[in-house]
């Protein structure tokens, strides 16, 4: 961009962003997270290709146990657990961060705009915010998604859309933080418009909330698929999705003749739970290396 | 000074202090040897960044985790608290040492009642609750806290900020330590709070003989404070002695250039400019073989880049560490005194800009709050008009008022004789363009995620409407204007010094063609040095465009360097009016005279405190009559309470609000002046 670029000066910048990284790198809880989460996104896209069985395969035996040629059984269908577990998270890694992206971008415009013109249309909109966060989210969505008719794209949509609320309170109150200080009068001091004083001015100052809000949505949005799934809303069969091996499996638990069959609901189970504390111990790493 | 029987306060010897940063061992006090005796108060100064904290933490072991005591020893009241264990370190710093620091407010633990947060002190030493509770009352009456009942039942955030400090310092004496190390005690108040509470530690001090640090960056304050001083250079003593000795007889560079570059003795922009030091402080823990100040240092030769100065013994306890120190009193001057003389004033014709009648109420949960009432002020083309009072008395509503940037209840605001919108998003470009302001900390002015390139591009933009090949010439203008060089463009706010940003934000006011720009305590936040550089700065511009600054601060020293006139305000009332010799020279009203003498200059004595009793009254619920009447040393009766005095050109161009006749506050003063005198 320069012309007559300082090679000391520019690199100094890069420091900083290296430093950030470096305290990443460092930091075993991000490590930890993303090892688990990178698992999960591997088996997404090659699973078909490593997994023992196809995983749509119903030719086996129904209700093996675990051990022998199948690691986690077979379920009620006669397919390899494991090999559903393996790529069971294909679905639930599209549909949750493109709703988290969706629901961020929606709440940060709403949290800029309330959080800076204050007054009537932040009283206004933040009335309208808490009746929505009163709402449970679930109820929300359900509602949604029988009017609209469950798709992949509606999923999105409803989720990111039941998500703006909570991120535009986040927002909101780190903008107040940010429109006090005064490079907010100086911007208006040149004459700027109120979306460039908003976007350009304070957006980048009030990133690194975003990023830690982002990366805790994202969980929450796993959950929330995960959840929706299992009631018959979220992602439709015969995707192999770990929600609907749950939604499939719980009704064998109480045949105790099989030990309730539990493996076909504790191991699709266990992956949702590592998926979503992964996620969690991403944004602890994240957020934590930005309050530095 | 005699022998001492009893132990020094504090002794300091050879004290190396490194602090680890980057796996690096970086030095910050070099060799640092002091003494502090029984009952003495020692003054420490220097610029940010020199040490001064640093030793004032050492000293009571609290140097921050990567901070560490690399050699030499640190005695307080004859204990090395190097060699302290931790049980043997709390109970001195329980009984033996006090801390005052500069933020009371911070001080304080915001959700504990004063009553139990001070009683704490007697009790971590095993006093009883009942006993405790009275000592409180005690020490408490002993700070000059009125209403001590209702004061110890409330909480720090319901005090003003005078009140708190009085609070944190009478917990630091409660125990009646043997040093009280005080770190900036008053830089966050006001002239006429810091006065009082200036007065009472030294009243407190003289009383219990209480030897003292007073660590700051104000040589007025310190002047005002202390008996003996020690200047501090990259953690290197370089100048010791008497006080009054190191001042009026400074007898290292450094000392000298600090001195330099304070606006004092009624020095004004007409006179010539400030004189500064140019560069910079070493940076943290660079090896420095010979002189520290010799990169600064106008008398710097051969020897002075090889051979550490050893500290030489000019006087009865005063010593240097300055190869040339008898040269050092004819320092060659950095900046010519004679740049560019401001041009005439000429007020006949049309007012640059007018304001009529501003008046602006805030509405608070059915408070109705008058921060400004009523202030009319007219600025011409070229000249300055200073602004001054304590907080709140409406400055900067004011300020923000003409500039747009809050929308008043009534009055106007006119340029050139024509009324602009009062609303900033009404103004056309030009009007935006004229009006201009630089605020107070250029950290927050500048926006951290831009370059200092892309903050002044958006502005030539916006204010002088470049762009391209244009706007590109322009901006080597602009930066050479404000001497900033340009391998800076490319870097952010949060990699300059303070002195620096405040420069980028000067350019950015003056990105288009501004007419007049705001000055909202420009240099408050910066060391003496940078300050010079700065006030020489905007008076180099105002030369060469011929243009106008409404200067807001609260050093009367600086505000008296640079204007033409002075406007003073109280609780949003306009008190007084004039040229600022007339101003400062009086007659004055007696609130101006009360501002002036609480202001403690490093020329000492001088004038007489007149104290101002009580708080500034709150602008929710303003007294009757004159406002001031609250407070006033020179009230003559009921009408003072009763009536508001209008404001009235007392003399040729001087305007005042106060019942007293000009001729009899001219002998009420001129008769103070002579008792001092």
């Amino acid at each position: 961009m320069s012309t007559i670029a300082s090679p000391a000066a520019g690199s100094e910048a890069r420091i900083a962003r290296r430093e950030t990284l470096r305290q990443l790198l460092r930091s075993p809880t991000f490590l930890t997270g993303a090892a688990i989460v990178g698992f999960w996104v591997f088996c997404a896209v090659f699973g078909f290709a490593i997994a023992p069985h196809d995983p749509q395969d119903q030719s086996f035996t129904p209700l093996l146990r675990p051990g022998g040629a199948h690691l986690l059984g077979t379920d009620n269908l006669g397919r390899d657990v494991f090999s559903r577990v393996l790529v069971g998270a294909g679905d639930i890694l599209k549909v949750a961060p493109l709703a988290t992206l969706l629901g961020i971008a929606g709440g940060t415009v709403i949290g800029l705009v309330t959080g800076y013109f204050r007054g009537l249309v932040d009283n206004v909109i933040s009335r309208i915010v808490d009746a929505w966060l009163a709402l449970p989210v679930i109820v929300i969505a359900v509602t949604a998604l029988v009017a609209l008719g469950a798709s992949t794209i509606t999923l999105i949509v409803v989720i990111g859309v039941v998500f703006m609320p909570i991120v535009s309170r986040t927002v909101r109150a780190a903008v107040l933080g940010e429109r006090q200080l005064e490079y907010v009068q100086a911007a208006r001091l040149r004459g700027e418009r109120a979306p460039y004083a908003m976007f350009v001015e304070i957006l980048p100052n009030v990133m690194g909330p975003i990023i830690v809000e982002a990366t805790v949505r994202l969980g929450y949005a796993i959950f929330t698929v995960a959840g929706l799934t299992f009631l018959g809303f979220g992602v439709q069969p015969p995707s192999p999705d770990w929600a609907l091996q749950i939604s499939d499996g719980y009704s064998l638990l109480n045949d105790t003749a099989h030990q309730g069959n539990y493996w076909i609901v504790l191991f699709p189970g266990m992956a949702v739970a590592s998926l979503v504390i992964g996620v969690n111990l991403i944004a602890d790493g994240i957020s934590r290396a930005l309050e530095r | 000074m005699t022998p001492e029987p009893t132990p020094l306060a504090l002794e300091l010897r050879d004290l190396d202090v490194v602090y680890r940063v980057r796996g690096q061992d970086r030095q910050v006090l070099r060799g640092l040897t002091l003494t502090v005796g029984s009952g003495e108060s020692y003054g420490l100064v220097g610029e940010s960044g020199c040490g001064k904290s640093t030793t004032a933490l050492a000293a009571v072991q609290y140097l921050p985790s990567n901070g560490r005591v690399r050699s030499g020893s640190i005695n307080v009241a004859g204990r090395d608290v190097v060699r302290l264990s931790r049980a043997e370190l709390r109970k001195l710093r329980a009984t033996e040492v006090s801390m005052v620091y500069q933020d009371p407010s911070q001080a304080l633990n915001p959700s504990i009642k004063i009553g139990r947060q001070v009683a704490a002190v007697f009790r971590v030493r095993g006093i009883g609750r009942d006993e405790a509770e009275e000592r409180t009352a005690a020490v408490l009456r002993h700070v000059q806290i009125a209403d001590v009942g209702s004061v110890m039942n409330r909480y720090p955030h319901q005090l003003s900020g005078g009140m708190q400090q009085r609070i944190v310092i009478a917990m630091a004496l409660a125990k009646d330590p043997a040093l009280l190390i005080l770190d900036e005690p008053t830089t966050g108040l006001d002239a006429t709070v810091e006065a009082e509470v200036l007065d009472l530690i030294a009243q407190l001090q003289a009383e219990l003989r209480t030897a003292v640090l007073f660590v700051s960056h104000n040589l007025g304050v310190i002047g005002k404070m202390c008996e003996r001083v020690g200047v501090l250079y990259a953690g290197r003593l370089v100048e010791e002695g008497p006080v009054d000795v190191v001042l009026q007889n400074p007898r290292h560079p450094y000392t000298v250039g600090l001195i330099r570059c304070i606006p004092r003795g009624g020095v004004r922009k007409d006179h010539g400019r400030l004189d500064t030091i140019p560069g910079f402080l070493p940076p943290l823990g660079e090896e420095l073989p010979g002189c520290v100040f010799v990169d600064r240092c106008g008398l710097a030769r051969e020897i002075c880049h090889t051979v550490e100065p050893p500290l030489y013994q000019l006087g009865e306890h005063h010593i240097s560490r300055c190869h040339f120190h008898e040269e050092a009193p004819e320092l060659p001057r950095v900046i010519p005194a004679d740049l560019g003389q401001p041009l005439p004033l000429d007020r006949s014709s049309t007012a640059l800009v007018r304001i009529e009648d501003l008046e602006k109420i805030y509405r608070q949960r059915g408070h109705t709050v008058h921060a400004v009432s009523g202030v009319s002020v007219s600025i011409w083309p070229g000249e300055t008009v200073g602004l001054v009072g304590e907080s709140g008395s409406g400055k900067t509503t004011f300020a923000r008022a003409l500039l747009g940037l809050v929308v008043p209840t009534a009055g106007t605001v006119e340029v050139d004789g024509r009324v602009v919108p009062p609303k900033l998003a009404r103004r056309s470009r030009e009007d935006v363009e004229a009006l201009q302001i630089v605020f107070q900390n250029p950290d927050s002015a500048l926006n951290r995620r831009h370059t200092v390139r892309r903050i002044l591009r958006r502005a030539l933009k916006k204010l002088a409407g470049l762009t391209g090949t244009a706007a590109a010439a322009r901006l080597l203008d602009l930066v050479q204007s404000v001497r900033l060089a340009e391998r800076y463009l490319t870097v952010r706010p949060n990699q300059l010094s303070g002195g620096l940003k405040q420069r980028v934000a000067i350019a950015r006011a003056f990105a288009g063609e501004p007419r007049l720009v705001v000055c909202d305590e420009p240099t408050s936040a910066l060391d003496v040095s940078v300050q010079a550089a700065i006030l020489n700065l905007l008076v180099e511009l105002q030369v060469e465009r011929r243009l106008s600054y409404l200067f807001i601060s609260h050093d009367l020293g600086v505000v008296r360097y640079l204007s033409d006139r002075i406007a003073v305000l109280y609780l949003g009332r306009l008190m007084e009016l004039g040229p600022a010799d007339v101003v400062f020279d009086g007659p004055h009203h007696p609130y101006t005279e009360a501002l002036l003498s609480a202001v403690p200059t490093i020329d000492g004595g001088g004038r007489e405190r007149i104290r101002l009793e009580g708080e500034i009254p709150s602008a929710a619920n303003p007294p009757t009559g004159c406002v001031f009447h609250t407070r006033c040393p020179r009230k003559i009766g009921p009408i003072c309470e009763q009536e508001e005095p209008p404001l009235v050109t007392v003399e040729r161009d001087h305007m005042m609000r106060c019942h007293i006749p000009i001729e009899e506050l001219r002998r009420l003063q001129q008769d103070k002046d002579a008792i001092t005198a």
